[in-house]
């Protein structure tokens, strides 16, 4: 029986790093907007530029997780040690 | 189940080149914001201005006024290429509403293009600042040491720019297309209203860093 091993182990792979990929920048952006509903208790009149702030703060936070995505797809859709 | 989110068909050839669908659609958009503006800027007028010329007047001074809160330098220099790559990155972000056109932004070579604009943009105003063996002697600063992490860092700017933009985009159109498929055609409806928002928060984003970079490379223009 032959087992694809490298497809086999991208597959679970892509799927590992999407998973634990965005664990991370969930928990940072839950902080940070968090922080951001702090500051806006303190100061409401500042809300535009801490809203534009945070947009931008998660925006940032966000692209580890995107960059884990990238890897996945790489994996699944254009793996170098595939056909 | 979905077709590879990193490759794109090839519609035809001029010589060595490969036409595909996102090339069409930037063109598209290219052709559709030229004549927006040239409808908007046919008939100025300072006493009497029409609604599109007052709209394109808001969208100018907002830009101009961002760009010199985030600069802090004279937005004027810098204005038609920060101010083109935020509407060209929000219309085509924003293109996946008409029905049958996928974003040009989805496709992972369009945000390179954009990205290595950037990059072409802080070259030349650094060059222009500093002078070329100036601008080269900028990366060895603060020390030579540091040379490796500058270039590094040059390069990492390219790319997290152009990722960052794919994946945003790209994943609203995957998740639309993959609901879709699972559920009727009512669902995708709450995925591409976070679509919309998304598009225009990445296109702000990009523009924001587009100038940070670019004032960090053209400088203040000092005491």
């Amino acid at each position: 029986m032959d087992i694809p091993w490298i497809q086999l182990i991208s597959i679970v792979s892509a799927a590992f790093a999407v998973a634990f990929g965005a664990i991370g920048p969930a928990l940072g952006e839950g902080r940070s907007v968090a922080a951001a509903m702090d500051a806006l208790a303190r100061q409401p009149e500042a809300a535009s530029t801490i809203s534009r702030t945070l947009f931008v703060g998660l925006a940032m936070i966000e692209t580890t997780a995107i960059y884990c995505l990238v890897v996945a797809l790489l994996l699944l859709f254009a793996n170098p040690f595939v056909h | 189940m979905t077709s590879n989110p990193l490759h794109h068909d090839v519609l035809w050839q001029i010589g060595p080149v490969g036409i595909t669908r996102p090339v069409v659609v930037t063109w598209g958009l290219i052709v559709a914001m030229a004549l927006l503006a040239r409808l908007t800027t046919r008939r100025l007028s300072i006493d009497e201005p029409g609604r599109l010329q007052a709209a394109a007047e808001l969208l100018v001074a907002t830009l101009r006024d961002e760009m010199f809160a985030t600069m802090r330098l004279d937005p004027a220099p810098f204005l038609p290429l920060v101010g083109t790559i935020f509407l060209f990155i929000l219309g085509a972000n924003l293109s996946g509403f008409v029905p049958g056109v996928e974003p040009p932004t989805a496709a992972i070579e369009t945000d390179l293009a954009l990205a290595l604009t950037v990059f072409a943009a802080v070259l030349g105003w650094g060059v222009r600042r500093h002078g070329l063996w100036g601008y080269l002697k900028t990366y060895a600063q603060p020390s030579v040491l540091m040379l490796p992490l500058n270039l590094l860092e040059s390069l990492t700017r390219v790319v997290s720019m152009s990722v960052r933009l794919f994946g945003n985009i790209m994943s609203g159109v995957v998740v639309s297309a993959v609901v879709l498929g699972l559920a009727g055609l009512l669902l995708p409806v709450p995925f591409m209203a976070l679509e919309l928002l998304t598009g225009v928060i990445q296109a702000y984003i990009f523009t924001v860093l587009a100038m940070v970079f670019i004032a960090a490379a053209a400088g203040d223009a000092g005491p």
